[in-house]
């Protein structure tokens, strides 16, 4: 049986740990912090399965590669929503929903009555809007504590430790899925800053992912269930620490009060800051060194791209597949 | 070609940095493009502890001039902090100045310009100013001791390209020496022709390239168009007139009277 040793239990650590499981090798699972938790960028996602909205500005392989995630969360954990998602823009941005409408597939165009019939709570403020009926939301804190508990109830071995990857790397097989904590062995990844904010709002329902057009600020909500909302997120490039700014709020909070002025008397329960890791063409990468394979960059596509990017690692160590998204580091 | 502040740039292509879908299909726009003046703006907060190094640093590697912007300000205050802060980053005197004074058509705040053109010149900065097409504001800006202009074409982003052609014109006319190029609004590579053909020396723009379905093709079709108006410009383009006039030999034709 093959071993191997996952560093990293956010998202991209617990698809490769869990794919691998599946296919018969032997997972131990390393992490700094006994659960998964706000030290995971993951634990700030959006939580969004919508290959298709991304492909907006996002390149080819997001677009088919995030095809999978779906089904595959919708297999490993009970915690997906199939309700499509929703674009809107104000009126005066009409121009912005064309661009979006133009540059995606897998929508079809809606008018205010359909709009409003979907989502009840948007009232008549818009008149134009695109669906994209095959898309997906998933919670993502529930899915990531979900496959951790099933991943040790299935056999895997969880080790709460500090990891040196190249030690591990020299007694046995190693994948490093630490994220921006790779950062020293990946001199090519950057972070881009994400702000978001969690709002309690009994008043308002929704019952898919919307994302919000507009030139400057464009803003997603997904509903969290109980009344929660998840507003997001800022792109800043630079990994700029973790306080989060007054405009950032702002820009998140304005845009829930124009989808409905209740927004205004909602509670702000969480506000969260991180960095999320990409190379240069925001794609994703799988990098074999002899033991020690590194796969990173999943960017703003963490929940996304990772059951592929778990995939084409296990393929990697089990099949000597070279994968897709695979480029060698220089000896 | 008139030089912008002692430096001779090889074309009047200036590209802007932001919204491209990565940084890579930023990287492919301006190698195709070939523009000699990249800007970029610098967010206070990342300016601070200098969080945006690593983006920076893939704008160095580009390898073209940088001109660091103040986008976003609303005040002289805040820009001037701004230039400051983009002087230490970027190591440059340069300094493109934003004053925004209305958050609809994100119109220059022209007041606030003037006032903090003087203050950063005074302070060594060399101010490429984003103004209007306005002449006395113009004249008040070269007072402040701007040694360019940048007017726009219409609002930031708008993609409306040349909404006042007659001011445009007569900006030009007016300021014969100074270096003008033409700052926000262009949506078409047909437009920067335009801004070429009238005489003016650059233009500068990000939207129309970043925002294109594919951006590296639209930023060579740019630069193709601006090559295209500068040896228009350069050479002496014929006088409109109202009437036909025959392109071809009228002799030999019956006349009738």
């Amino acid at each position: 049986m093959t071993a191997v040793t996952v560093i990293g239990a956010g998202v991209a650590g617990l698809c490769v740990a869990r794919t691998l499981l599946d296919r018969g090798a032997e997972v131990t699972l390393v992490d700094r912090h006994a659960t998964p938790g706000s030290h995971a960028c993951s634990w700030w996602a959006g939580g969004m399965l919508a290959p298709n909205c991304e492909g907006e500005s996002a390149e080819e392989p997001v677009v088919r590669l995030g095809a999978e995630a779906a089904d595959w969360w919708a297999a490993q954990t009970d915690c997906v929503q199939r309700r499509g998602s929703l674009v809107v823009s104000p009126g005066r941005d009409r121009a912005d929903l064309a661009r979006f409408a133009r540059l995606t597939t897998g929508h079809r165009p809606l008018t205010g009555p359909q709009i409003t019939e979907m989502e009840p709570d948007l009232g008549t403020r818009f008149t134009r809007g695109l669906h994209f009926e095959n898309e997906a939301h998933l919670a993502p804190r529930a899915a990531l504590d979900a496959l951790r508990d099933s991943l040790i109830a299935d056999g895997a071995t969880f080790r709460q430790q500090e990891a040196d990857p190249d030690a591990l790397a020299t007694q046995g097989l190693t994948v490093d899925c630490r994220g921006f904590a790779a950062r020293d062995a990946l001199p090519d990844l950057r972070g881009v800053k994400g702000e978001m904010l969690i709002l309690s709002c009994p008043d308002v329902t929704l019952s898919r992912p919307i994302r919000v057009l507009h030139p400057r600020v464009p803003i997603y909500i997904v509903p969290r269930g109980d009344g929660m909302f998840m507003l997001g997120a800022t792109m800043v490039e630079g990994r700029a620490g973790r306080h989060v700014t007054a405009r950032a709020m702002l820009e998140l909070l304005s845009t829930a009060y124009a989808l409905n002025p209740a927004f205004g008397e909602a509670e702000v329960v969480e506000i969260g800051v991180d960095s999320r890791p990409a190379f240069p063409d925001n794609l994703p990468r799988i990098r074999r060194d002899g033991n020690l394979i590194r796969a990173n960059g999943l960017y703003r596509h963490g929940f996304l791209l990772a059951p592929a990017l778990a995939r084409m690692v296990a393929d990697l160590i089990l099949h000597d597949k070279t994968p897709e998204v695979s480029d060698e580091i220089a000896a | 070609m008139r030089d912008f502040y002692g430096t001779t740039l090889a074309n009047g292509f200036m590209l802007g940095t932001a919204q491209y879908p990565s940084p890579a299909i930023l990287a492919e726009a301006f190698r195709r493009s070939g523009a000699s003046v990249a800007t970029v703006s610098l967010r206070r907060e990342s300016g601070q502890d200098r969080a945006g190094q690593d983006f920076w640093n893939l704008i160095r590697d580009l390898g073209v001039h940088i001109l660091p912007n103040t986008a976003g300000c609303h005040s002289v205050k805040e820009a001037v902090t701004t230039a400051h802060m983009a002087r230490e980053v970027f190591d440059t005197p340069w300094i493109k100045l934003e004053v925004i004074g209305e958050e609809d058509t994100l119109q220059p705040d022209v007041f606030g310009l003037v006032e903090a053109a003087r203050i950063l010149t005074e302070d060594g900065f060399q101010v490429f100013p984003y103004t209007t097409e306005d002449l006395v504001v113009a004249d008040r800006l070269l007072d402040a001791g701007c040694e360019v202009l940048m007017p726009w074409g219409s609002p930031i982003g708008s993609g409306l390209g040349l909404n006042n052609i007659f001011g445009l014109r007569a900006l030009r006319a007016h300021f014969p020496d100074v270096p003008l190029v033409i700052d926000a609004g262009l949506g078409l590579p047909s437009q920067a022709t335009t801004a070429m053909e009238l005489g003016y020396d650059a233009i500068l723009l990000n939207t129309a390239v970043a925002k294109a379905g594919d951006p590296a093709a639209m930023a060579e079709a740019f630069a193709l168009a601006l090559k295209a108006g500068k040896l228009a410009q350069s050479a002496d383009p014929m006088e409109p007139r109202d009437m036909a006039a025959p392109s071809t030999p009228v002799i030999g034709k019956a006349f009738l009277e």
